[in-house]
């Protein structure tokens, strides 16, 4: 396949950005997007020219890293997937791909495709965690018993990989879906009960204050999200907080 | 310098208990006093640095990428093991030990697994009290599953992503740090050497990745935690980013480096499909469990499925060649990875590799869901069920346990597992070797510990499946936070290590001109370039299975490939940016040298053990014909290797190996 691409390049946070064209020829569909940018980059490192920043690590749609804005959608066409599990059997020979950083006010850019995601920090740092002292003179894990249906829905609440993604789709820029699934995690689990009320206020109140936008229900993240994060999650987390509140 | 482990005396079983009764301890309000840089943050560095700022350490950690929460470990998908005999299958501390020390065909240090095996009933205790959501049987008690390699069912997990589950279980107690001000995190910051004062590790020099500018940092100890090293072959398992940087460093400073050629090659990955390939993907051994491996019998249904005229489901059950469960009864398609991965070389080699490349094998689960099905019917009362609802039952069960494996794949691969079977082949996986350790986790550089799979220590030549995570956590929750107190509490009146001396500034310089080499280097080349050069020597000569001949070829080839390296390398950009070229090209001149030592190390073995197979050295005849061939009387020992400069150059110490506790015996697992 033989591709043009439209990429957003930007020097670093304070430059201005601009859209930059480039061709890409003899692509295999076999190739991951990823795999995609690097024969870019690679070509664009022989001709001496910088290489297209990227975030990238695991490329195997789990470290939640390769954040890109591909054809208006995060993470590309594709449902369910990372970046780096979107292949180029998606894309026809002469397409024209546009290929942006994740916008939010939340997301400032650092350079080219590359975002600093340090509010998703920020707000794990507010109470996403259970206060257990990390001795080994815990009680034996048996001695708590959980049912296998919580236990499975903390997992799929939990296996949120902090991409982004929800925020980036979202005409709010909220980051509800992400933060509704770590509250949901804890909330539960039996282990998670003592600081409940804590929890979801402080991580609220975190995410307002890095200036994620509000939930309005369109239910864009959940299309988006890669791990299939429902938004049962936000309606839980909605549920804790007024509890907590009460 | 004599090396010595510093094993306690004493029976096995009494001897980490002993330890830690005698030991110096820090009084909670010196530990204010004293900081810790801990570098990595995966499941060995998060939960050391959890565990460290805890006891009330000031602990500054550092990791590459933007989030603790995405080191390697993320990626780790089957499962953990722990010795609580939760199955009443007959599991013990003593069985986990004498397995991990099998399994790494008897090249491992006896008081360390041992060790290992005790504490691993904790690690699940604490991940629990921390919610990881293991996995629960509907009586609500944990489940478990088994690994290649042992009899028994000992390994918990988290569906198919159990690495990401702890990972953020141990990042979840570091942000509980972070938020009280006990540990001061460095997100995007890469180390790129150590700075000794009077001999002793006492900081770092860091990167900021975001601003490219160099940073000192000082501490009165250093951890390094900065995972394997497998990505010297180019096209492996693990991250992207995955790098030997840091444990390079500490060699060149005087650390040792233990056991480098011992590389797991894992044998369930998805086959690679073109010269273009970034990296290799996993499908987790787990799945051996419920699929049989095979090929075809014969070289004519081979010919047939390569060109399409016949499909894999075409053929009959005595059409095929279930090659492990024929070679292996007793351990079927659970054997060992060396093994299993040998054994699928074995067949491809011999032409009956099922894909273009003739490099894969057929992973099958149509029995498996088939067998589900019929008990799924049985226990819902369904009776005379259609073959197509039997189907039906049976891969939904299948789905449960490995839903995400399979969409993976299919991602991947274009083709639907459920319907035809995987097609696996084996890949370069895990690195067993790594920097020396002391029976503290302490290298041969005072202060400078190493922990997870950036050290040699516990899994010998061959590391069993589920067992990385469970050393990873071992040594950062339970086993560094003892021994460092003992080195630390000679400490407390030190005071803080300042940053403004000339042994700061000597290595801080040495950082700059490389980088600075780097960026006004003219040369012709991308990084990637000589990577993929270094990687097809490593692969083709280094790989999974490796004569005198070629390990002799590999060595010069790679020095040639340096020199050039050094010559012809081109970095765009600057050195006070955002330079992904500039932090490839630190690592890959790193990995050109571990390489050549690689190489080396295999050279002087002269056995073969576990992921080291040399080819002169198989067993001719008996039962075990073809097998690898161990020789104890020789080399019952861990190379150790000190720099001198060239990699060819380095001296090698040997730490004899002793067992008392479990009898030497040829490995089977017939
Ligand atoms: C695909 C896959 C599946 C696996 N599945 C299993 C499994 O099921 N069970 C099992 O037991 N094991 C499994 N393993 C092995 C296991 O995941 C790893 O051995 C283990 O997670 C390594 O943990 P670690 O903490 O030592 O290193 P890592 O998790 O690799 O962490 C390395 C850390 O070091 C940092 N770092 C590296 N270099 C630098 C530097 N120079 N400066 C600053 N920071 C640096 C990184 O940012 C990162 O934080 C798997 C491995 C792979 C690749
Ligand atoms: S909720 Fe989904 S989209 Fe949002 S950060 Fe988590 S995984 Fe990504
Ligand atoms: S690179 Fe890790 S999720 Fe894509």
């Amino acid at each position: 396949m033989n591709l043009t691409l439209k990429i957003w390049r930007q020097k670093d946070a304070s430059a201005k950005g601009q859209m930059v064209d480039y061709k890409v020829t003899d692509i295999s569909e076999h190739m991951s997007f990823l795999e995609m940018m690097d024969v870019l980059n690679e070509q664009l490192v022989n001709s001496g020219e910088e290489p297209v920043a990227f975030d990238h690590d695991c490329r195997e749609g789990i470290c939640g890293m390769c954040s890109m804005y591909i054809n208006g959608e995060a993470h590309g066409p594709d449902r369910g997937i990372t970046t780096c599990q979107l292949h180029m059997r998606m894309f026809k020979d002469g397409d024209t791909i546009t290929i942006e950083p994740f916008r939010a006010a939340a997301f400032p850019v650092i350079k080219d495709l590359v975002v600093d995601r340090m509010a998703f920090e920020r707000i794990q740092q507010a109470g996403g965690y259970i206060s257990v002292n990390t001795s080994g003179n815990t009680q034996d894990a048996n001695s708590i018993p959980i049912s296998k249906h919580a236990a499975d829905e903390a997992m799929d609440a939990a296996t949120c990989i902090g991409c982004g993604a929800c925020v980036a789709t979202c005409k709010n820029s909220s980051a509800m879906l992400f933060v509704g699934a770590k509250v949901s995690q804890y909330a539960l689990l039996p282990q998670g009960q003592i600081e409940a009320a804590d929890r979801v206020k402080n991580m609220v109140a975190q995410m307002d204050l890095e200036g994620f936008g509000n939930c309005t229900n369109t239910g864009a993240c959940e299309v988006e999200c890669p791990k299939g994060i429902s938004l049962d999650n936000i309606a839980r987390m909605n549920r804790e907080l007024m509890k907590a509140n009460l | 310098m004599a090396l010595d482990s510093r094993v306690p005396k004493g029976p096995i079983k009494d001897k980490w208990t002993d330890y830690k009764n005698h030991i110096n301890l820090v009084n909670p309000a010196n530990k204010r006093h004293i900081d810790v840089i801990v570098v990595g943050t995966g499941l060995a560095g998060g939960s050391a640095a959890a565990t460290l700022a805890e006891l009330g350490y000031n602990v500054k950690a550092f990791a590459y990428q933007d989030s603790p929460r995405r080191a390697h470990s993320i990626a780790a998908q089957g499962g953990i093991n722990a010795a609580k005999n939760y199955q009443g299958d007959g599991d013990s501390t003593y069985r986990l030990f004498y397995d991990t020390v099998k399994g790494g065909d008897y090249r491992s240090r006896e008081a360390n697994v041992y060790r290992l095996a005790e504490v691993s009933a904790n690690i699940i205790d604490q991940c629990v009290a921390q919610g990881v959501p293991f996995a629960r049987d509907y009586g609500g008690l944990l489940d478990n599953r088994s690994f290649g390699g042992v009899l028994v069912s000992r390994t918990f997990y988290a569906k198919g992503q159990t690495g990401q589950q702890l990972l953020l279980g141990a990042y979840s107690a570091m942000n509980r740090q972070i938020a009280r001000g006990k540990i001061e995190m460095f997100n995007r910051h890469e180390m790129l050497d150590v700075v000794k004062v009077d001999g002793k590790a006492r900081g770092i020099i860091a990167r900021n990745l975001i601003t490219g500018e160099i940073e000192r940092h000082s501490a009165h100890a250093v951890v390094i935690a900065t995972g394997g090293y497998g990505n010297v072959y180019f096209l492996s398992t693990n991250a992207m980013g995955s790098n030997a940087t840091a444990a390079w460093k500490i060699h060149k400073k005087g650390a040792y480096f233990a056991n480098p050629c011992y590389t797991q090659i894992h044998p369930t990955c998805i086959p690679r499909s073109g010269d273009y390939q970034s990296k290799l993907t996993l499908m987790s051994e787990s799945l051996r469990n419920d699929g049989r491996i095979w090929v075809p019998k014969n070289i004519e249904d081979v010919k047939a499925i390569r060109e399409g005229s016949k499909k894999p489901t075409d053929l009959s059950e005595d059409e095929r060649d279930y090659y492990l469960e024929r070679r292996y009864p007793a351990f079927g398609n659970l054997v060992p990875r060396d093994v299993a991965s040998r054994a699928a070389k074995e067949r491809c080699d011999a032409g009956y590799g099922v894909n273009a490349t003739g490099e894969a094998v057929y992973l099958d689960f149509a029995a498996a869901i088939e067998r589900y099905g019929k008990e799924q019917a049985k226990i819902h009362n369904i009776k005379n069920a259609s073959a197509e609802k039997i189907y039906e039952l049976g891969q939904a069960i299948v789905e449960a346990k490995y839903g995400n494996l399979f969409q993976m794949y299919e991602k991947i691969v274009d083709q639907n597992p459920y319907k035809t079977p995987m097609m696996i082949y084996p890949a370069v996986h895990y690195t067993m070797g790594g920097v020396w350790v002391d029976y503290n986790l302490m290298t041969t550089i005072p202060g400078c510990y190493c922990i997870g799979e950036a050290n040699f220590s516990d899994h010998g030549a061959n590391r069993l499946g589920a067992s990385a995570l469970m050393q990873g956590l071992a040594d950062g929750y339970f086993v560094l936070p003892y021994t460092i107190g003992d080195y630390l509490a000679d400490d407390i009146r030190t005071g803080k290590i300042p940053t403004d001396t000339p042994e700061f500034d000597e290595v801080e310089k040495e950082v700059k001109d490389r980088i600075d080499f780097f960026v006004n280097n003219k040369g012709t080349k991308s990084v990637d370039y000589f990577h993929k050069r270094l990687g097809k020597v490593m692969w083709d000569k280094v790989g999974m299975a490796r004569n005198a001949q070629g390990l002799t070829e590999a060595m010069a080839e790679i020095k040639a490939i340096r020199e050039e390296f050094w010559k012809e390398v081109k970095v765009p950009g600057s050195a006070n940016e955002m330079n992904t070229e500039l932090e490839k090209a630190g690592r890959v001149a790193d990995f050109l040298e571990l390489g050549e030592l690689f190489a080396k190390d295999a050279l002087v073995r002269e056995e073969s053990c576990g992921g080291h197979f040399r080819e002169e050295s198989a067993e001719e005849s008996g039962p075990q014909k073809g097998e690898a061939k161990r020789n104890d009387k020789d080399f019952a020992f861990v190379s150790a290797w000190e720099y001198k400069g060239e990699p060819a150059d380095a001296v090698l110490h040997k730490e004899e190996l002793e067992f008392k506790d479990i009898e030497l015996k040829q490995r089977s697992y017939k």
